[in-house]
């Protein structure tokens, strides 16, 4: 049957007059507090902004200390007509989608594993616990030592920082998953495989979401370290650069790049695990 | 069609069940009452296949049980609906290797005979708690199991309906006739239902009594006879002894 598509994301309920208009109200007066929410929400950023571009302009702010937003904003446009921006934004992002990737493959692995299997825990959490409280910036050198300064290294190490989140999560939330909604999976007798993908999967993905969130979070901070260590492209290579050359609005324009970046990819992960978790009874819809 | 054999169940030195032998007939309705800790959800469990025996054994149609079997429903004492499943789809949960159409018109049918069609796509957390134990005997009834096993199924709703699910079981009960084993700490609940009464007690659940409900059907609560019944099962549960019955 179509089950296994629509395993996750309730449908849409057309059919249901009484139910239909269940679902619809909540989400109205969910949203609509959100949409004004985020308006407030841009009030006091967009007051710093002016008052610091006024401080700036009238020259009580250094600039070659603190530059006007404006100026920030005319970097990143004199980067964008030369394309030297978009080749920075796009090694960084890559970088951070391959560590990603990488970094919550491997997770979801062994979260996968040392969740479900007591043996594998005992056998593989304490050695992975313990490489977690290794602060995961020590690995730096090491890395270099071992995959030279190129991709490799960045690359491993945005893995690194991925990883810890995406696997305690899911390993957390597997072993949360209500014994009582097992036991109806046992009753129906449900062959391991069908376990896992009917009840622990669904079960499990709103950790393994908060989890990859984290991660994801996790990954903007690390491949700041790693383009910092040593890169002649990425916005991290911006920051080094803009500091050795004394152009703080570069460092600024970087920052402000890491921030937009950080929040889209954010809000893609969160998009997605609303629309998966739609089912989910909880105070407020997360954002 | 479902014979407990001298079952005893001990959790490490805990003895919860001594020496129970319980025979049930097809199409039987029989009800377990006693007082709380007496083992009684224990020897649901084992019937279900998920717990094992520490001595006898369980048989369904002369097949021993290890593990739940596919004829046996079991509706828990509280919903256990999958949160992320749409009713409609916890209903079909059991039933997924029939075919669609099968599966459709199962429970299209099932739905129409628990009031629930109108919620079919919603989802659990939108039901209040009687719709949601709804939904959970729908669940069991779909798969048109030969032998149900039902927990103190109705015990965490309003009395009106109680007493409208139980009229509603005993509706179902009389389509296909399945043989219901059941738990519930509500006498009434016990007498409008059952042809038997086990009536178990102490630490370890024993079985102190079997009474047979002798009480023409439809049964009615307020009938006379059915006010003496109740005193009847009272007494075998001995109600004055120290122990607490009503939990
Ligand atoms: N998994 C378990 N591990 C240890 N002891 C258990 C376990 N399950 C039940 N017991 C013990 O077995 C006894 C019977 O428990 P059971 O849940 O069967 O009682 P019950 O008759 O269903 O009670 P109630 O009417 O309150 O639901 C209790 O003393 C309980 O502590
Ligand atoms: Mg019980």
């Amino acid at each position: 049957m179509s089950e296994s598509s629509s395993l996750y994301v309730s449908p849409a309920p057309a059919t249901a007059p009484v139910a239909a208009s269940t679902p619809a109200a909540e989400q109205v007066v969910l949203r609509t507090p959100g949409r004004w929410g985020w308006l407030r929400g841009a009030v006091l950023p967009a007051l710093l902004l002016v008052v610091w571009e006024v401080l700036a302009r009238v020259g009580v702010l250094p600039p070659n200390l603190l530059p006007a937003p404006s100026r920030v904003l005319a970097t990143i446009w004199q980067m964008a007509l030369t394309g030297e921006l978009w080749e920075h934004l796009a090694i960084t992002l890559w970088r951070v989608a391959l560590g990603f990737l990488l970094g919550s493959a491997l997770a979801t692995v062994f979260g996968a594993l040392t969740g479900y299997s007591r043996t594998l825990n005992q056998l593989l959490d304490p050695l992975l616990q313990g490489i977690r409280n290794i602060p995961s910036l020590a690995w730096v050198p090491l890395f270099i030592l071992w995959m030279g300064i190129y991709e490799t290294s960045k690359v491993v190490l945005i893995a690194v920082g991925v990883f810890f989140p995406v696997y305690l999560n899911l390993m957390n939330g597997i072993q949360g998953v209500d014994r009582k909604l097992v036991e109806v999976g046992r009753v129906y007798r449900l062959s391991g495989f069908q376990l896992v993908r009917r009840i622990f999967m669904p079960a499990t993905l709103p950790a393994y979401f908060v989890g990859l969130r984290s991660g994801l979070g996790l990954g903007w901070m690390f491949v700041v370290a790693a383009e910092i260590m040593g890169a002649n492209k990425g916005l991290g290579f911006l920051l080094v650069d803009g500091q050795m050359t004394g152009r703080p609005q570069t460092i600024l324009a970087s920052i402000l790049l890491f921030a937009v970046l950080g929040q889209l990819t954010d809000a893609l992960l969160s998009q997605l695990s609303r629309r998966l978790l739609r089912w989910q009874d909880t105070h407020r819809v997360s954002n | 069609m479902l014979r407990i054999n001298h079952i005893s169940k001990q959790f490490g030195p805990v003895v919860a069940l001594d020496d129970i032998d319980v025979h049930v007939r097809s199409g039987e309705i029989v009800t377990l009452v006693g007082t709380s800790g007496c083992g009684k959800s224990t020897l649901l469990r084992i019937v279900a296949g998920l717990d094992t025996p520490t001595k006898g054994r369980v048989l369904i149609d002369e097949e021993p049980i290890t593990a739940p079997h596919p004829a046996v429903g079991v509706i828990f004492q509280e919903p256990r609906l999958m949160p992320w499943l749409t009713v409609r789809q916890n209903v079909q949960f059991g039933i997924a290797g029939l075919s669609a159409a099968e599966q459709a018109q199962r429970t299209s049918a099932v739905l129409e005979r628990v009031g629930l069609t109108a919620f079919a796509e919603a989802l659990p957390r939108q039901l209040s708690g009687g719709m949601a134990q709804r939904v959970a005997i729908a669940r069991a009834l779909v798969a048109q199991p030969s032998l149900l096993l039902l927990d103190e199924p109705f015990s965490a709703l309003d009395p009106f309906t109680k007493m409208k699910l139980q009229d509603h079981l005993l509706e179902i009960w009389s389509y296909d006739k399945p043989t219901l084993l059941l738990v519930t700490h509500d006498i009434e609940e016990a007498l409008v239902l059952s042809d038997r009464v086990v009536v178990l007690r102490g630490h370890p659940g024993r079985i102190h009594q079997t009474l047979t409900v002798d009480l023409p059907r439809p049964r009615r609560r307020t009938d006379p006879d059915f006010q003496l019944w109740k005193q009847r099962v009272l007494d075998a549960l001995d109600v004055t002894t120290d122990e607490p019955l009503l939990a």
